[in-house]
């Protein structure tokens, strides 16, 4: 990989690597196979630092927009104790934001210029929070399931490579296991409850089936260049196969409840994997893009915060603060 | 204006056009490195960082992030840029010898001594 030597821009393994030392990515690639962490003044490929930064801070934004559409439901939760449970969730939710930003800061990209590109639309966030929580049965159906999901995705990622990810997301998992009880426990009462109860959780599950099977993404291409990044312990398990680990967890537990799936083809095969449609990846496509209902909603919402908030921390600067991005 | 299916966002009464400056370098402030005590008796550990316009609110935003749960009961707080750190590069420095097992507790071994003497009895 020196000099002038022609690197096939079609080659996506050979393109990110092309210009690192041999010698330092020999060793950064032995101390990631002896299951030892890399911590941020380590030496590391370029595109090692970028892929993280990309994906850390998407983490960190859909945990910021995730609380939009469950905030929402804040002031009609049914009940006192479910307010307070409710807002306790979505204190969460806010705070997973900054450990993961926190995270990203130490690869060196600023928690301004993340919040600019979030709210410019440069960087994307989970494509579920594109999508409103039309009742108080919605609230309950992400609590439940799309944190399942995000666990699911969590827990992989924390045995991830990068020493200050991981921490972030040991401390967000312990987190989760509180919200996914707490959103088990709400779409169990309304489950169990009146015909109208039922009713309503059946609808809401239905409306965010598509969306729930769009949020490990679409098949990964089997490429060199996610081969190295799994190598690299960036990305630690395929969007296939945390999709299949959440049907196994997650389908009998929806139907022990005698709710049912909008997908006919649903049911485990003979070689114990599960079989279902092929999710609209045009439409998930359409929504990332901005189509979807909710995106200008969002980013809309968000700029209104930053910009109300923007002189209570004006007011607070110090003109002796100088900036340096956080240690670990 | 934004018609939201959530109150809150309506009674905000939000542009969908708002387009705003972008955040200036600081507007986040620096960071503080916290430090908690899960127990009484406990070493102070290092548990992360907040985002703070100063040493009161660091220990605010600390306590709100990380010691909400019940899992702290002090807390402490140093700028990131007060904190002075050795460089995962020069780790050599912790290197040591096996010629420094005078300093192991290992490295005394009398039961040979007294066996032999016993002996020799």
């Amino acid at each position: 990989m020196y000099g002038n030597a022609y690197i096939d821009p079609n080659d996506k393994a050979a393109m990110m690597l092309a210009g690192e030392d041999p010698q330092k990515l020999a060793e950064f690639e032995a101390r990631i196979a002896r299951g030892e962490k890399i911590e941020p003044k380590d030496w590391m490929p370029k595109e090692y630092r970028k892929q993280l930064i990309r994906m850390i801070e998407q983490h960190g934004h859909s945990e910021i927009i995730g609380a939009l559409p469950e905030g929402t439901w804040i002031t009609r939760a049914p009940g006192f104790r479910r307010k307070l449970a409710l807002m306790a969730k979505v204190q969460d939710e806010v705070g997973h934001a900054q450990l993961l930003y926190s995270a990203a800061e130490t690869l060196g990209k600023s928690r301004e210029a993340m919040i600019n590109d979030l709210i410019t639309g440069k960087s994307k966030y989970s494509n579920v929070f594109n999508y409103p929580a039309y009742t108080w049965a919605d609230a309950c159906i992400i609590a439940w399931l799309i944190d399942a999901g995000a666990i699911i995705n969590q827990v992989a990622n924390a045995k991830g490579s990068y020493g200050p990810y991981c921490r972030a997301l040991d401390r967000i998992c312990t987190e989760e296991s509180f919200h996914l009880k707490y959103g088990h426990d709400n779409v169990v009462t309304l489950a169990t409850g009146t015909p109208k109860q039922r009713e309503l959780v059946q609808a809401a599950l239905t409306r965010w089936w598509p969306p729930i099977m769009h949020f490990f993404g679409p098949s990964d291409k089997i490429s060199n260049h996610t081969e190295v990044l799994m190598r690299w312990k960036v990305k630690m398990a395929t969007n296939d196969d945390m999709r299949q680990q959440f049907l196994n967890m997650y389908v009998p537990k929806i139907w022990d409840l005698g709710l049912t799936l909008p997908d006919p083809n649903l049911k485990k095969n003979d070689a114990g994997k599960w079989d279902y449609t092929e999710p609209d990846w045009e439409e998930f496509k359409r929504v990332i893009n901005g189509g979807g209902p909710c995106n200008a909603e969002r980013l809309a919402v968000r700029r209104n915060a930053e910009e109300r908030g923007r002189w209570v921390r004006e007011a607070l600067n110090t003109a002796e603060s100088k900036y340096i991005a956080p240690l670990a | 204006m934004i018609i939201s299916l959530d109150p809150r966002v309506n009674r905000a009464a939000i542009e969908a056009d708002n387009n705003i400056e972008p955040l200036k370098d600081l507007d986040q402030w620096e960071t503080y490195e916290v430090f908690h005590q899960k127990r009484r008796g406990d070493q102070h550990m290092h548990v992360g960082i907040v985002h703070a316009p100063n040493a009161e609110m660091a220990l605010i935003f600390g306590k709100e992030q990380f010691g909400r749960r019940g899992l702290s009961v002090n807390i402490w707080v140093v700028k990131t840029s007060d904190v002075f750190t050795t460089e995962y590069d020069d780790s050599d420095i912790f290197e040591t010898v096996p010629e420094k097992q005078y300093r192991e507790a290992g490295g005394y071994k009398v039961m040979d001594k007294i066996n032999k003497y016993k002996k020799g009895l």
